[in-house]
């Protein structure tokens, strides 16, 4: 009984956003509440000699100065600072020792009653520092690169491969740094109760976030809550715990009082981002245009005291058919913060890369760029040699070329123009996984119909409250308005971090296996009831639709929930159920899209306009159409920055980012965007998972910057390899 | 932000007062750069003095044809005034490809010419910069200079003037007048901004205690042959990487008069009485376009990353003028450049 997956329901939380009822981290409050305001390191690398406090502690209202001096006890273990989702090494730790790791690390936290008077005394606070020798620049020390254990194994031998090939192309392509830059700021705020606290906070995982500070505060699992009950993006900011909910609990237990600490926009530069990587691509070809050989070798920044890697690489093992692959993934260590999750990790980048590579090849071939496509496509992913669970990836660019009207391309380029505008067409194809994680969730049906559904799980902005709505409606065959949604908090039903497009269909399936066993209890309950007309029936084959439990098939009988609980003298039915999927390595699971883009370019000035973006995506079934529209609008709008806007600017000779701020970090504005098509296209998908969902969080950006880049050389005859393609590239 | 004393001037002459009693005093209207700096101690004011209730905020005809407008009027409704978008069009379509729509709603024309530098290194007070702290030398020459100055730099700043404002005031020959302790004067707008020189702190020649009161526009307009035109590295909400204002009066297609001036290339608005003599009785084309446009380059130079701002600023010259000659002035609403 399907009334509301797969339509377009309305987010069940839009009203209170809009109205503002919805509480974000930094909007709770509490009884004698207390202000911090971060102080940064203003060097890369070294050792805080002194740290001066006596001016900041005496203004009137500073109730303290938290340093690295006189702190409460932390952790002393790598372990023990290490979340869920921790890359390999040793996680930074604020307010620790004397050692600065990363330009903007946090150095000390101001305390005071009022938030003005502690960012005032802030910049009383004095530090003089021993400064280290540092490096920041990724492309100075690219030679200095460390290899990661590869994702993928290479096959054939692509080196000689491509030597002995008929045509090759190879370059290296540049993806800066870039930052997320989500709405809403980080921000804590800790409720003191007589040493339990309860913290708000700006996080993808409360679960996570909760047992980390418990680990490194030394804490019990029932002295900490932590709840995020709406957060307004993160797009990966917010998978680790970031150091604002340290400083806020930290100064909680100093003060034992409530605390509230809101990093500025500037302070979230000093958080993680989407590394810069160096992406060298080498495609050998046959004249038929089959490929004989891939070689995909990335070089990625990290900090000196985390390995964070994400696959960059391996991607045209689920694309393209090639006999012949190597793939390689080194890091750069420098004195910066540990890069972090963006939206599509790895993909994001690496995808860039590989379909602007395609697209010089097919320019080399004198191929149409979406006949290379086909001409290698893989209805297996190479790596594993394993079938999918499903692939529309064809489908996805006949639909995508039928909606642009790609056939009426004339490939040379320059050729196509609008007055002083040249016109380009370019595309490119995205692929991201469907993963699924363990989830439980909590149901609790009421005698008055009504059921209310709850898990840890997080609604970065995503959909999640609404999509657990839908599907909870449908198993139990209420009305939508019948449903709660309690999310995101940590003493709820286990849910991990949301990211990796995972949650929907995790979460989904969980509220279905809670769903299921309510319906067993009904039906049981049922069944017993005296005089029942359900005495016969077969308890696993019932439906519940509009407020009945109803036997299925011939003879079919009824009765009302409500009836079934008043007989059995309950007011509630509670389940709560862990759901697991079955390990199956049987098959590949991937989503897939194939992106169109049109772009103008001022023949005489170089302006660069989006004027039409045509993205085709198969992911399954799609949950709620609407929320899943607009999640990769969002996705192309972030892919059009990429392109053309996006990029974290650090001026190496201080080791410092120059555009910490969302004036001077370039983002599109309104008049960026003009015409999006988002097509959906039908994937049935059986095998992956009971409502054949995938997840779409990521998939709408892969293969956006590059279909852009692609239309630009169309339209130019200029190949910019170094992003984002500023009209200052093509005037060179 | 640093503690500061706020008053509120009763009258230009209380403004002046408070001025000048305290040396580190700031006169504030809308604050939408001076809150900022203040936010990233850039300017730290030891006092405030509130203008923002003075009576400086009338439009108003002048005996010689001309216009005169209150300090304090709001950038949106100057902008949307009908004797602006009727008399002075140039001036409306730069002021409205400027910031946004929530900015020019608060930001004042005094206030607008008293903006200073977006140059990432004067906002930063962690790096060396002239500007900032005098004698501490120019962080952005060897530095990240993509869209710095290529006009009228010095050995100790290249930054630039972010407004599109006065690149249209510098075009149609406004007046700034001035109110001082020792009295009135008036000046015009292209000698009110100064060049970095070697003394890069000093943005304008406005002396101590002094209070920009109004600004005076001549009579002649420019109805029909103008166009500014702001290019930047997305289609809105960002500043220039090279901006033109261009006024044509046109006798068939020979110029009777041109006026010219360039945004986002030097410390002031720029502009050339040189070139813009070179195309008074030439005929519109784009040849005559491109002399003036290098006449109007003359001494441009480049560092390390804003070598592209010379061509692009000669071609961004042409074009503009290219849409005034033909009476078909760029949009500041579409998404598009002409």
């Amino acid at each position: 009984m399907n009334a509301y997956v797969g339509t377009a329901t309305s987010r069940v939380d839009g009203r209170a956003k809009v109205t503002g009822a919805a509480k974000y981290a930094g909007e709770f409050s509490a009884n004698g509440l207390v202000h911090g305001f971060v102080v940064e390191a203003s060097i890369p690398r070294g050792r805080i000699v002194r740290i001066d406090t006596d001016e900041a502690l005496k203004v009137a209202g500073v109730l303290d100065v938290l340093t690295h001096a006189n702190r409460p006890p932390l952790a002393d273990k790598d372990d023990a600072w290490k979340d869920e989702v921790a890359p390999e090494g040793s996680p930074f730790r604020p307010l620790y020792d004397d050692r600065i790791k990363f330009n903007g690390q946090p150095i000390a936290l101001v305390l005071a009653e009022e938030w003005e008077t502690a960012k005032f005394a802030a910049t009383l606070v004095r530090i003089d520092y021993e400064q280290d020798e540092f490096v920041t620049d990724l492309e100075a020390e690219r030679g200095s690169a460390n290899e990661m254990d590869k994702p993928h194994k290479p096959r054939g031998d692509a080196k000689a491969a491509l030597a002995a090939t008929g045509l090759r192309h190879e370059a290296d392509y540049l993806l800066p740094t870039e930052h997320h830059n989500p709405m809403e700021l980080f921000a804590t705020t800790t409720v003191w109760d007589d040493g339990r606290l309860t913290v708000y906070d700006k996080t993808q995982g409360v679960q996570n976030v909760q047992k980390y500070l418990c680990s490194v505060f030394g804490k019990k699992p029932d002295e900490i809550r932590v709840l995020s009950p709406y957060v307004g993006g993160a797009f990966g900011s917010g998978l680790r715990p970031q150091y604002q909910v340290v400083l806020a609990t930290m100064a909680s237990l100093a003060l034992k009082r409530s605390v509230r600490v809101v990093l500025t926009r500037q302070q979230m530069y000093g958080l993680g981002y989407r590394p810069m990587t160096i992406e060298r691509v080498a495609l050998g070809a046959g004249p038929d245009g089959t490929l004989d050989a891939i070689t995909h070798e990335a070089i990625a920044m990290t900090s000196r005291y985390e390995d964070f890697s994400r696959n960059d690489t391996g991607w045209a093992e689920q694309l393209y058919k090639s006999p012949n692959t190597y793939f390689s993934h080194k890091l750069v260590d420098l004195d910066v913060a540990t890069p972090c999750d963006m939206r599509a990790p790895g993909a994001a980048t690496g995808v860039c890369a590989l379909e602007c590579a395609m697209d010089e090849l097919a320019v080399a071939l004198k191929l149409d760029p979406l006949e290379l496509r086909l001409k290698c496509y893989s209805d297996r992913d190479q790596s594993e040699d394993l079938p999918y669970t499903s692939k529309q990836l064809r489908e996805c660019y006949a639909r995508g070329a039928e909606a642009f009207g790609w056939s009426r391309r004339d490939p040379t380029p320059r050729s196509m123009r609008d007055g002083k505008e040249l016109v380009g067409w370019g595309m490119a194809t995205g692929v991201w996984e469907a993963l699924q994680m363990p989830v439980a969730v909590r149901i609790v049906l009421t005698a008055n119909g009504h059921a209310e559904v709850s898990c840890a799980a997080s609604d970065i902005g995503t959909g999640t409250y609404t999509i657990v709505a839908q599907v909870a409606a449908d198993a139990l065959g209420l009305p939508i308005e019948n449903i709660s949604v309690r999310l995101a908090d940590s003493t709820l039903p286990q849910a991990p971090v949301e990211g990796g497009s995972w949650m929907a269909a995790s979460s989904a399936h969980a509220v279905l296996a809670a769903a299921e066993d309510i319906r067993q209890e009904l039906a049981r309950l049922a069944k017993a009831m005296p005089d029942s007309p359900l005495a016969d029936i077969d308890t696993h084959n019932v439906t519940l639709a509009n407020g009945m439990i109803a036997s299925n098939g011939k003879n079919a009988a009824a009765v009302s929930i409500a009836d079934v609980m008043r007989h059995s003298n309950l007011e509630r039915i509670e389940k709560e159920k862990l759901n697991e999927f079955a390990e199956d390595k049987s098959h590949a699971r991937n989503t897939h899209s194939a992106v169109f883009a049109e772009v103008t370019v001022d023949e005489e000035l170089g302006v660069i306009r989006v004027t039409r973006v045509v993205s085709a995506v198969a992911a399954g079934r799609i949950l709620n159409t609407k929320t899943g529209r607009s999640q990769i609008m969002g996705s192309v709008v972030w892919g059009i920055g990429m392109a053309l806007h996006e990029e974290t600017q650090m001026d190496h000779r201080f080791g410092r980012i120059m555009n910490a701020n969302i004036a001077e970090y370039h983002i599109p504005v309104n008049a960026d965007i003009h015409d999006i098509n988002v097509i959906f296209v039908d994937e049935p998908d059986e095998r992956i998972n009971k409502l054949g969902i995938k997840g779409l969080g990521e998939i709408g950006i892969v293969g956006v910057p590059a279909a852009i880049a692609n239309a630009v050389y169309h339209a130019t005859g200029k190949r910019i390899r170094r992003f984002p393609i500023t009209l200052d590239k093509l005037l060179e | 932000m640093n503690n500061f004393d706020y008053s509120r001037a009763s009258d230009v002459a209380d403004a002046i007062r408070l001025l000048t009693a305290d040396p580190g005093a700031k006169l504030i209207a809308g604050g939408t750069n001076l809150i900022d700096l203040m936010k990233e101690n850039v300017e730290r004011p030891s006092r405030l003095i509130d203008i923002s209730r003075l009576p400086l905020r009338a439009i108003e005809e002048t005996a010689g044809g001309g216009l005169r407008i209150g300090a304090l009027v709001p950038n949106s409704d100057l902008a949307y005034h009908p004797f602006i978008e009727q008399r002075y069009p140039l001036l409306a379509s730069a002021i409205l490809a400027g910031a946004s729509a929530q900015l020019r709603n608060m930001a004042s024309v005094g206030g607008n010419l008293m903006q200073r530098t977006r140059c990432a290194y004067f906002y930063d007070t962690t790096t060396p910069c002239s500007k900032r702290s005098p004698g501490t030398g120019c962080s952005a020459m060897d530095g990240l200079n993509r869209n710095h100055a290529i006009l009228g730099t010095s050995q100790f700043c290249i930054a630039t003037n972010p407004s599109d404002m006065s690149v249209a005031l510098a075009a149609l020959g406004a007046l700034v007048h001035i109110a001082g302790p020792s009295g009135q004067r008036s000046i015009a707008l292209t000698d009110f901004h100064r060049l970095p020189g070697d003394k890069p702190h000093l943005d304008t020649n406005l002396g101590s205690g002094e209070i920009i009161t109004a600004i005076e526009l001549p009579p002649q307009t420019f109805v029909r042959n103008y166009s500014y035109l702001k290019i930047r590295d997305r289609l809105s909400y960002a500043f220039a990487l090279v901006s033109v204002a261009a006024a044509l009066e046109l006798e068939g297609n020979a110029i009777s008069e041109a006026r010219l001036a360039l945004g986002g290339v030097a410390h002031k608005p720029w502009r050339s009485l040189e070139a813009e003599a070179a195309l008074r009785g030439k005929a519109a084309t784009p040849d005559h376009f491109g002399h003036a446009a290098d006449l109007l380059l003359q001494g441009a130079t480049a560092g390390s990353h804003n070598g592209f701002k010379i061509e692009l600023a000669r071609r961004a010259i042409v074009r503009t003028l290219m849409q005034a000659a033909s009476a078909t002035p760029q949009s500041q609403a579409h998404k598009k450049i002409a």
